[in-house]
């Protein structure tokens, strides 16, 4: 079990989530990551909106350097049985094999098991309620035990 | 696993990143870490880049950063953007996209959440600016919205600071009235390719100011971020700066002393804050606040002596 969680801060005692929402691919509808983004933000978190069309690669690099705790994977394309697992196999390159993954969009039920298999966390189709995305974000954001 | 300063000083990127959270965080582990990293820092040409909200600032950066990267200079960029005084989150969308630079490791893009209610610039923000400068990077370019206090802070942090600004002539003169354009080292007309441009870039130049210490008189320079054009001669100019300052001693001995003295200042601020906050003391009756600030002051005194001040920090781990 893990002693410390994310850093805390002293003054505050608080532990503020950092989540990058992201657009890999090629449709170009992001109204759904916008409202995601606006509701995390509100419940109190650090959210990095990449814009659209990120490669794989992008996202890495952007979770990598904005040490973030949570990557949201928002896909309307359907082509969510190929970019997720690049996408997860890229931040297990840069070392980021804790960060949550979670996917929103219009992913079939006949998938989603696939998606858990290859290490996504959690899978908000659509219709799913904020807070159900928030809370779950909330409860499973990893932890940390950082050493100096 | 190594612990992250051994990583930090082997160029492990994700130590950085993770330094930093500690930094944005206040913890113990990142007070420690600078401490360790101090002598490492001053070699970065810290820029600060503000303005108007909407003025393209980001977009600038973006080009500013390619173009640095052609001449080979590495390069962090760290955005810093308002949190929510409601909730305390943030949304730090304006994340520059690079699209051709996610392989290369000379650029770093960082963005920040001011987690200030009352305007300026974070403690965080001097923390981040130290880590980055320690990691190696040439250029340390600090995005901030221009809001008042912000710009103030940001001279205090940056040797170079770029002012932006847009053609139409009420804003620029709107500037020069608040005295905003006192803060910068080089100002920019973003948006040339606008109607007005030249107009603005002639009020401008009958305002800025000449200093009487280094000599340096303030550059106006049109530019066009969304096409690039301008920015060879902007980069050039801000090396100019950097030269000319670096060269007169004096005048960089007194501006690299004043940084670190107002950084001294935020973090002894903390630690009386901090020790306000745990220590929560007067009586019920009271109404005198000028006797009560008097007692939290002798207490505070009273506890540092009482320790050793290396070992302090230490004794104020939360976990
Ligand atoms: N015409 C023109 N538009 C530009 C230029 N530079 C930026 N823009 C546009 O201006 C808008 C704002 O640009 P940003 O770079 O986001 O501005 P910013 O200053 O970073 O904005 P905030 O971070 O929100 O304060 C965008 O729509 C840009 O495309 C330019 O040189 N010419
Ligand atoms: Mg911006």
């Amino acid at each position: 079990m893990r002693t410390q969680t994310r850093p805390v801060n002293q003054q505050t005692g608080e532990r503020r989530i950092r989540v990058l929402i992201a657009k890999p691919g090629l449709d170009g509808h992001d109204r759904g990551a916008k409202v995601m983004t606006r509701a995390l933000r509100d419940a109190g978190m650090e959210v990095i909106y990449t814009g659209l069309f990120q490669t794989p690669q992008m996202i890495a690099r952007a979770a990598l350097d904005e040490d973030v705790d949570v990557v949201g994977l928002s896909i309307l394309s359907g082509a969510h049985n190929s970019l997720v697992p690049d996408v997860i196999s890229e931040l297990n390159a840069s070392g980021l094999d804790d960060v949550l993954v979670v996917v929103g969009g219009t992913i079939p039920m006949s998938d989603v098991d696939k998606l858990y298999q290859v290490g996504v966390s959690a899978v908000f189709g659509p219709g799913t309620p904020l807070e159900r995305a928030i809370s779950y974000i909330r409860d499973h954001a990893p932890g940390r035990d950082d050493t100096l | 696993m190594n612990g992250l300063l051994d990583r930090f000083l082997d160029g492990d990127r994700q130590a950085l990143a993770r330094l930093l959270s500690h930094v944005e965080n206040e913890t113990t582990l990142a007070d420690e870490a600078m401490q360790a990293l101090a002598d490492r820092t001053g070699s970065a040409h810290v820029i600060g880049l503000t303005g108007p909200p909407g003025a393209g600032k980001s977009t600038l950066a973006n080009e500013f950063v390619r173009q640095t990267r052609n001449s080979g200079k590495t390069i962090a960029v760290l955005a810093i953007d308002p949190t929510s005084p409601i909730s305390g989150g943030a949304t730090l969308g304006d994340r520059i996209r690079m699209l051709d630079m996610q392989d290369d490791d000379g650029v770093f893009l960082r963005s920040m959440a001011s987690r200030e209610q009352t305007g300026g610039l974070s403690l965080a923000a001097f923390g981040a600016t130290m880590i980055l400068d320690a990691f190696g990077f040439d250029i340390v370019l600090i995005e901030t919205v221009g809001a008042g206090q912000d710009e103030v802070d940001i001279a205090r942090l940056a040797d170079t600071v770029m002012l932006v600004q847009t053609p139409g002539m009420g804003d620029s003169i709107q500037a020069v009235k608040a005295g905003i354009l006192e803060i910068a080292d080089v100002l920019v007309v973003n948006k040339a390719d606008q109607p007005g441009a030249d107009e603005t870039v002639r009020t401008l130049r009958e305002h800025v100011r000449q200093s009487t210490t280094s000599g340096w008189r303030v550059p106006v320079l049109a530019v066009i971020s969304s096409t690039g054009q301008g920015i060879a001669e902007l980069i050039s100019t801000l090396e100019q700066h950097q030269r000319m300052t670096s060269q007169q001693v004096a005048f960089e001995e007194t501006r690299r002393r004043q940084r670190l003295h107002y950084h001294a200042r935020m973090l002894a601020i903390r630690e009386l804050a901090r020790h306000i906050e745990r220590n929560q003391a007067g009586n019920p009756g009271w109404s005198d606040p000028h006797q009560l600030a008097e007692d939290m002051l002798n207490a505070f005194v009273q506890d540092r002596t009482g320790n050793k001040p290396t070992s302090s920090a230490k004794d104020h781990r939360a976990d």
